[in-house]
Order: structure tokens, then C-alpha cells, then sequence
């Protein structure tokens, strides 16, 4: 698995990095998506998997 | 057939508002659900539009953008001009509400730095300071109060007007000019004009902001060479308009609701580590924003095999969708620890709050440090006597007497 983020279509509401934040955080400047694990394993994974759904800008998924 | 269900095969006259309970949704409206996208007609013409009342479909819709905001509302969702009217008949510049991409994105990035879970975690300890200096004073008066006027009100105010770098002094003016705003029964010209008001009062603070800067996000926006003056008191209006009456709200009503339910209450103070999750399901239980997310369909859609078409009104009823069956067990019991992952009471797609970080934070410690602070709280009056904001942009409750 890999994470991956469109930092265009992140709205910064947070919601990646309050359901799995050792896979991802945001940036200072703007509150964009930084993924900080881009494959993570057993229940950070799980996590990130609800993160990518939870997603409101559809920024988030998994290759 | 019952009466509800001989509605339900119709099309519906606008959403149904009017409630039974005090913390339900109408009847009428979660009868609907039946159908999860289905027309509506709207007021005050009877044009036929869209409510939707389904948790996926609420999603789906609102995360298209095909469905967008940036356009005049004229129609309403009941008989009431709706929240959506009232404000985007002079959409303030740099009320990115009322704006789609990539214009909204240009202005909602001016503010999101500030608003990131990092940051308010950051801003707990001081949020605590508030919450404990509000407690302080209640304790002080005796053992009685308006816990509304208070406490609900206060905390968040305090707090916004602190980020926004705005007087609470001045609340007098803001909380009169919000809730004017947002209250969907006064008449369409008092609510504009209590719109120009705020935005007024917000502009009138940007030439000192940019004179003499201060340490807060006022401060920061009238110095950013991108935005003008004008776009700065409408990224401050949205922000202090829903920074306090929201969270406000979620503490009178969530307050209601604890109370309300003895055994919920007795589980969160035996086991406050179930704070977090308490404060979600107090979110989608109460849906605060129960007047409903407006969209115009900008281009032809399908969805869920129907077609929506250009021009149509389309409406989300968050508090139904966050009670449908096909995604919440048990939908209508409060249940301080079940998983309601995926709850709408923020919106979704591009407009979900900004601002939910800071909520979610004010909401924890402001009903932990209550809830510890009065062992014995109870409601002063018998709940049927409490007068519920059923016409108000924002459910909630005016005012909630309490001992302890």
C-alpha cells in the first residue's frame, strides 16, 4: 500500500490527521495534508484506510 | 396507510421542522428517509427541487462539485427564508461561504493555518483557563444559573474573539447581530440588515489590525497583500458569526441532552476517558445545523439514478442522515460510546467546517471541566418549560436554568 495526497484538493479540515495521525499531519502555513507515512502497516493502516473515506475533499487515497 | 406514509409517496411541500421532541428530528422529515434523494418542492414559488435525508447520498452530494454554494438563493427549503436567502442576497467579499473553487480555496487558505488540530491542541491549555474562569464566576453567584448566558456563550465567544483579535467587549453587538442573522422567523430586511451590521463592525477593526498588528489572525489577514480590506471583514464576519453560535449551542443543547439521558451522564463521569468519542455522538445526536446545507445544481447530475438538473435547489438534512439506520445502529439513542465515524454534523466536501478543530477541543474540556466542576447538575426548571431554538438557523436552546 502506499498513501498518497492531492495537496490541491485539501481543504485542511484535519480530519486525516485526527483519525491516523502517525500516517499523516498537516502543514504549518496552511493546515494542507503531509502524509508522514506513506505505507503504513496493521492498525495505522486501518486508520489511514478510514482517513482516505472520511476524506471531505476527496484528497486522500491508496495505490 | 398512515398519514405519514401517504406523505411519504408524495412530494413533499419543503422540509419538515417543526418537532415533537427536543432532541429528535421531526417525524415528519425522518419518514422521508424512506426515499434518501427524492424531490421536494421549495418556497416560496413551489419549484421543485431536491432533500436529501440519506447518510451516503448526504455525502455523495456534497462532495460534488456539481452542487455549489456561490450562487443567489432565492428559494427556501421551508416557509421561512432560509439562512442561505437572507445572507447571499449581499454576500459579503471574502464570505467563502457563499463562494465555490477556485475562489473559495484561494480564501479558505488565508485561515486554515490557524485552525489545524496541532494548533488547537495547542490552544487547550488556554481554552481551559476560559472554561475554569467561567466556572469560577457561576460558583461565585451561588448555586443557580443561566447556564446558557454563563457559560455556553461565553466559552466560545471568549475564545474566538481571542484568535480573531476582536473585543469581547463588544459582544453586546456581535451575539445581537448573529443571532438576528440566523434567525430565520424575523423578517428577511432585519436579518440583511444585521448582516451589514457585522461585516461592518468586522471592516471598522482592519485599518488598526494594519497600523498597530497585534498577535492574532485579524492582525495577520489585514497584513497579507492578497486580500483587500473588504475580504478581510468577511473571512473575520464567518468566522466570529460561526465560531461562537455553533459551539455555543452544541454546550446548551449537548448540556440538555446529558442531563436528559441520567444513565448517559452517569457512564461519561465514571468513564471520562470516553470524553472524545462522547462529544462525536453529542455531534451527530443533536446536529446543531438542522436548517439544512442548501446547494444549486450547477450542471445536469446523476445520482443514485436520478438526474438532477441544472438550476435545481438540492437540500441535506444533516440531522437525518447523521439517524440513518444504514449507518448508525440504534440511531435514535444517544450512545456516548458507539463509533459515529463519518458523521455529517460538519458538513462534507470543500465547505466542511473550518473551524471543527477548535470545536472539538472547546467541547471536551468545556463539558469535562462541567461536568467535574458540578457533581450535581440538574436542570432548575421542568424540561418541557426550556423554549427551543426551532426557528434559528442553529438549533439550540435560548436559555437553560440550572443548579447545583
Amino acid at each position: 500500500m502506499r498513501i498518497v495526497a492531492d495537496r490541491e484538493r485539501c481543504m485542511s479540515a484535519g480530519m486525516c490527521a485526527l483519525t491516523a495521525p502517525e500516517v499523516f499531519d498537516q502543514d504549518d502555513e496552511d493546515g494542507r495534508v503531509l502524509v508522514r507515512e506513506s505505507d503504513p502497516e496493521a492498525e495505522a493502516a486501518l486508520r489511514a484506510a478510514d482517513a482516505i473515506e472520511l476524506c471531505p475533499s476527496g484528497a486522500l487515497a491508496a495505490r | 396507510m398512515t398519514a405519514i406514509e401517504t406523505a411519504a409517496e408524495e412530494t413533499p411541500h419543503g422540509m419538515p421542522y417543526h418537532r415533537e421532541t427536543r432532541h429528535d428530528p421531526p417525524a415528519a422529515l425522518m419518514a422521508l428517509q424512506e426515499r434518501p434523494l427524492r424531490r421536494m418542492t421549495y418556497y416560496p414559488d413551489g419549484a421543485e427541487g431536491w432533500l436529501v435525508t440519506g447518510h451516503a447520498a448526504s455525502r455523495k452530494v456534497l462532495a460534488d462539485p456539481r452542487f455549489v454554494t456561490g450562487e443567489q438563493f432565492v428559494r427556501s427549503p421551508t416557509d421561512q427564508p432560509h439562512f442561505f436567502v437572507s445572507s447571499s442576497r449581499h454576500v459579503p467579499p471574502g464570505f467563502f461561504f457563499f463562494f465555490d473553487p477556485p475562489e473559495h480555496t484561494r480564501l479558505r487558505r488565508k485561515v486554515t493555518g490557524v485552525f489545524t488540530l496541532k494548533r488547537m491542541n495547542e490552544l487547550g491549555d488556554r481554552v481551559a483557563d476560559i472554561v475554569d474562569e467561567r466556572i469560577a464566576a457561576m460558583k461565585a453567584a451561588g448555586n443557580a444559573a443561566d447556564l446558557v448566558r454563563e457559560f455556553a456563550l461565553p466559552v466560545p465567544s471568549l475564545v474566538i474573539c481571542e484568535m480573531l483579535g476582536v473585543p469581547y467587549a463588544d459582544r453586546d453587538h456581535f451575539q445581537r447581530t448573529s443571532s438576528d442573522i440566523f434567525d430565520q422567523a424575523l423578517p428577511i430586511e432585519r436579518r440583511d440588515e444585521a448582516g451589514a451590521e457585522l461585516f461592518g463592525y468586522v471592516l471598522g477593526l482592519v485599518p488598526a489590525k494594519r497600523s498597530d498588528p497585534e498577535d492574532d489572525l485579524l492582525s495577520s489577514l489585514a497584513a497579507d497583500p492578497d486580500l483587500t480590506d473588504e475580504e478581510v471583514g468577511g473571512i473575520g464576519m464567518i468566522l466570529l458569526l460561526a465560531g461562537h453560535e455553533t459551539t455555543a449551542n452544541m454546550f446548551g443543547l449537548g448540556t440538555l441532552a446529558l442531563l436528559e439521558h441520567p444513565d448517559e451522564l452517569a457512564r461519561l463521569r465514571a468513564e471520562p476517558g470516553l470524553m472524545t468519542g462522547a462529544v462525536e455522538e453529542l455531534l451527530r445526536f443533536l446536529t446543531v445545523a438542522h436548517a439544512g446545507m442548501m446547494r444549486i445544481v450547477k450542471e445536469d447530475a446523476e445520482i443514485d439514478g436520478h438526474l438532477l438538473r441544472a438550476g435545481e435547489y438540492l437540500t441535506v438534512a444533516p440531522h437525518a442522515a447523521n439517524r440513518d439506520p444504514a449507518r448508525f445502529e440504534r440511531p435514535g439513542e444517544l450512545d456516548l460510546g458507539r463509533n459515529t465515524q463519518g458523521h455529517i454534523a460538519f458538513g462534507h466536501g470543500v465547505h466542511q467546517c473550518v473551524g471543527q478543530q477548535l470545536a472539538r477541543v472547546e467541547m471536551r474540556i468545556g463539558f469535562a471541566k462541567l461536568l467535574e466542576a458540578f457533581p450535581d447538575l440538574r436542570l432548575a426548571v421542568p424540561p418541557e418549560e426550556i423554549a427551543l431554538r426551532t426557528d434559528m438557523f442553529i438549533y439550540g436552546v435560548d436559555s437553560l436554568p440550572v443548579s447545583w
